[in-house]
């Protein structure tokens, strides 16, 4: 079987990469590219562990496949933070002690810092149903929203809002 | 030394920002599935497709000769471990059970047992090779329920299990693997007694720890048999230990490295992935990486038990509690070993009961081999006591909270299971639930409030620690407990107290099994008790050793030192007049003063102190979908000390929705073959961040003087009361009381039309 060849922009960086047509975003990532911040919990988009932004909107890595990177442009966990400044998502998550094993924490920064970009003055209810796609066991989710909505806050002081 | 005065605590009790938190956010920390190496091969697993079969032959031939296939194993590949070499150390594990449920050898005892395993250089090509193994079956009738494994003429799991705990001792083999039996006062003359009896059948289903990482490994062995794996687990040590055992290798010839674990709850206490990674590596000569699906950890690894539990309560019309009788049957799956034992003690611990009598089975039937699930045993039973404890405040026209205050346990109150408590914290938890304002806010329509208690006894045992100053006086702590929650800032910010440094300068590493002494696992909530015993102890250690050598330095007797704020001074003016030394001047001349400056502690912790939990929750009931919606949640726990309060905090939240999935969602869905049917995260729903609202949290600290910071264990009693008080306020809220978790949509709906059918005909 031949591979196929990608040409994609990921965490602003121009990448090129062969995969099979059968690999997925995720299975690129992690054992062709070395970024291994995106995790697999279920291979199924299920419990969005592996959820990277693709064009601005947020998918599960898991469910795209490598191929289909062509020509778009990709943000993974590894991309979030600006050089050695933590997104204020990160910063946040770190302060509110919102992460407990960290396994699900990657893909819940990158959907939270998505929602934000979205929307900087979320609800509650609203980040809530946003990061329902994103299983977390172990916080019960209460600091995890504490740390977005205080995240939000920060984000639009900085702005000016 | 200890540090129980609170006020004069400098870091213990503050929040900072956990040591390993930036790799955690940024996708850098590495956890079981993130290692690899060169020439590396995938391992997979083919597992039975039937709950109960003998398999009468495995033909690998086609697989070995599918190109890119270095090794294929079956059962007959590992040694049969004896009763003899069942146990290793003091770890808990039957590895004569655990090396069968490894994988299979006559007999398959549960749908996805694995049979045999293959390594090849890929992982597509791994998986073809599985489909050309070969496994001729003999498909045997297979049970699943307890009532129907333990009755007469039920298909036998094993012909060698003898039901012990009853005289005498039986003849024939059964399902029923133990009895267990605590008793206390005179029973019969209890609910004599009484001036009212209620006796109530509760169920629950199996549940899955759900921990978002699954199971993962890299097992490298070398020709000369030494031997390194990375996995993720609660153990390095227990990896270490029960792989040496299934695999018949010498412990020092293993050495485990302990990823980042993403998520255990006593799930990942056990090994499922090491040996056979072991085996496939031994036989390739090549490293073999493997790490489950999703579907594969739900189907072969072991969820909590499902059960059976009548309670029987018995009191007097003043509220006071005659008498209380629990017989708790679990499911153990394909091999011995339920928590039952721990459902009957924890249920009943709670209470000053005068008389009492618990009876556990363990039973066996064709599902996964149940695992450790936070407090293991304990929600179950409590389950069944709780909620007929507020059927009894029903009865007796008794405020449910008033209840638990005339009957719950203090200090001097002896247990039924024969333990008198002393600095127990339950009236505290009950004191300040009585405080919250929670109790007192208004409910709307369709909304109710229930509450519940819980016990967990926590443990101690075995930990290794070491404390190193460096030349530039900053700080490691080395310890042997994989973190799963925060661990390393504790321990970081026990050792900063004792040291007088900042937190930021000392800097922990969970150590392998090679770099640090022997440490049991994470869990029984342990780590922040033992480990916490253990770098305090080598901290104070050390201490020793920096007032030696400012000793040294300054040419006076180290008696004539003291040590505070971080800096070695003279004890008074005729100890002789001189600078203070901090860590940093200490550490720079250690060459000239004696040497490296380190100390390593191994303890064996006793004295872990019970932790006791009450917990208070509303819901609003939809009467049309019969969906329940979690409107506000208070949890209260002795905690003893918070070291990190925001690990404490979150590991009540944790624990709280953990349960709450348990009452209200979770459940393994199984087919009449024995196959399960939601063997994913769409069909076996836990909750996610649009189910809940914030959990409050109050943390009751009741300092257990066996610690020197006053610590108990908080991680696993936070599971305790969830599901009771999740069934309490829905009784609340409705008038019906479900008894059968989980309390979904269909039942509820079920019962709320035949209360609407009953309602109307009268």
């Amino acid at each position: 079987m031949s591979k196929h060849h990608v040409t994609t922009t990921i965490n602003g960086e121009p990448m090129e990469y062969l995969c099979e047509g059968q690999q997925t975003m995720l299975d690129v990532l992690r054992d062709e590219l070395g970024l291994t911040g995106s995790k697999e919990g279920c291979s199924s988009g299920d419990c969005g562990a592996c959820t990277i932004i693709v064009d601005g909107n947020i998918v599960c890595s898991c469910l795209m496949l490598g191929v289909e990177a062509e020509g778009r442009t990709i943000t993974s966990i590894e991309g979030i933070a600006n050089g050695d400044t933590l997104h204020p998502v990160q910063q946040k998550f770190l302060e509110h002690a919102a992460l407990q094993c960290g396994f699900c924490t990657p893909g819940l920064i990158v959907a939270a810092k998505a929602l934000l970009d979205n929307n900087l003055n979320p609800t509650e209810e609203e980040a809530r149903y946003w990061l329902a796609g994103n299983l977390c066991r172990c916080t019960g989710y209460d600091k995890v929203l504490r740390a977005v909505m205080d995240a939000a806050a920060v984000m639009r002081a900085a702005a000016g809002r | 030394m200890s540090y129980l005065d609170k006020a004069a605590l400098k870091v213990v009790g503050t929040r900072p920002i956990r040591p390993d938190g930036v790799d955690k956010v940024t996708g850098r920390a590495n956890f079981g599935a993130d290692t690899v190496m060169p020439g590396m091969l995938w391992g997979k697993i083919k597992r039975s497709p039937h709950a109960h079969a003998r398999v009468l032959g495995i033909n690998t031939a086609k697989a070995l000769a599918l190109p890119g296939v270095r090794a294929v194993i079956t059962g007959a590949d590992f040694p049969i471990v004896t009763a003899e070499h069942a146990h290793v150390g003091a770890a808990p594990a039957n590895l004569r059970d655990l090396s069968r449920n490894v994988i299979a050898r006559d007999k398959a005892l549960y749908e996805g047992h694995a049979v045999a395993a293959v390594a090849a250089t890929s992982q597509a090509v791994a998986e073809q090779a599985l489909d050309l193994i070969e496994v001729e079956y003999q498909v045997l009738p297979h049970v699943m329920e307890i009532e129907a494994a333990m009755a007469d003429g039920a298909p036998l799991l094993h012909d060698d299990i003898f039901t012990t705990g009853i005289e005498p001792r039986p003849t024939k083999p059964s399902n029923v693997s133990k009895v267990v039996r605590f008793a206390k006062g005179d029973i019969e003359a209890g609910f004599r007694e009484a001036d009212i009896v209620i006796e109530r059948r509760y169920t629950t289903k199996p549940v899955h720890q759900g921990y978002i990482e699954p199971h993962a490994c890299l097992v490298s062995v070398s020709a000369d048999g030494q031997c390194t794996i990375w996995s993720s687990s609660q153990g390095q040590f227990m990896v270490r230990a029960y792989t040496s055992r299934i695999v018949g290798a010498d412990i020092a010839n293993i050495r485990a490295i302990p990823a980042e674990i993403g998520g255990g709850f006593g799930g990942k206490t056990i090994v499922y992935l090491e040996p056979l990674a072991y085996m496939l590596s031994k036989k390739s000569g090549r490293p073999v990486k493997m790490v489950m699906t999703r579907e594969e950890v739900f189907r072969a690894t072991g969820p909590a038990p499902g059960a059976i539990v009548e309670v029987k309560l018995g009191a007097k019309k003043d509220g006071h509690i005659t008498a209380a009788q629990s017989i708790l049957k679990y499911q153990a799956g394909a091999f011995q070993g339920s928590p039952v034992q721990q459902g009957c003690i924890c249920g009943l611990a709670v209470y000053d009961f005068p008389n009492a009598l618990t009876i556990g089975y363990d039973v066996l039937c064709n599902r996964p081999k149940v695992a450790a699930y936070r407090a293991p045993g304990a929600p179950i039973g409590s389950f069944g006591v709780e909620s007929c404890m507020d059927e009894l405040a029903d009865a007796l026209n008794i405020e449910p909270l008033k209840l638990r205050e005339i009957n719950g346990a203090k200090d001097g109150t002896k247990a039924a299971h024969g333990v008198t408590w002393v600095n127990i914290g339950y009236q505290k938890t009950l004191e300040a639930a009585r405080a919250t304002a929670h109790l007192k806010a208004p409910l709307g329509p369709n909304q109710g409030r229930g509450i519940a208690s819980g016990y967990w006894h926590n443990a101690g045992g075995e930990s290794s620690a070491a404390v190193h100053v460096n030349e530039d006086g900053t700080v490691t702590v080395t310890e042997g407990h994989p973190d799963i929650g925060g661990s390393r800032a504790s321990m970081a910010m026990m050792v900063a107290e004792v040291l007088g440094v900042p937190f930021e300068n000392v800097r922990p590493v969970v150590g392998d099994t090679a770099s640090i002494g022997f440490s049991a696992s994470t869990g029984g909530s342990r780590v922040t008790f033992a480990g916490g015993i253990a770098v305090t102890q080598a901290a104070q250690k050390v201490v020793e050793v920096l007032k030696q050598r400012a000793a040294v330095i300054w040419d006076i007797s180290p008696d004539a030192v003291e040590w505070r704020d971080g800096k070695a001074f003279p004890a008074g003016a005729n100890a002789g007049s001189f600078e203070p030394l901090d860590l940093a001047t200490i550490g720079n001349r250690s060459a000239r003063t004696g040497g490296p400056i380190s100390a390593e502690v191994q303890v064996n912790a006793q004295g872990q102190g019970p932790g006791f939990a009450t917990h208070i929750c509303d819901v609003e009931v939809d009467r049309e979908t019969g969906h329940v919606k979690i409107l506000r949640y208070t949890a209260i726990q002795d905690v003893g000390r918070a070291i990190h309060p925001s690990y404490v905090e979150g590991q009540m939240q944790g624990g709280v929705t953990q349960g709450i999935g348990w009452a209200l969602s979770e459940e393994y869905i199984y087919d009449k073959d024995g196959r399960m049917e939601n063997p994913g995260f769409l069909d076996y729903r836990i909750p996610v961040a649009s189910d809940m609202p914030m959990i409050d949290t109050v943390m009751v600290e009741v300092p257990n003087p066996r610690h020197p910071f006053g610590a108990r264990g908080v991680g696993e009693v936070p599971l305790v009361p969830p599901m009771a008080a999740v069934a309490n306020a829905i009784c609340a809220a409705t008038g019906i009381r479900l008894r059968d978790l989980p309390m979904s949509p269909p039942k509820l709906r079920a019962a709320l039309d035949e209360q609407a059918l009953r309602l109307a005909a009268e």
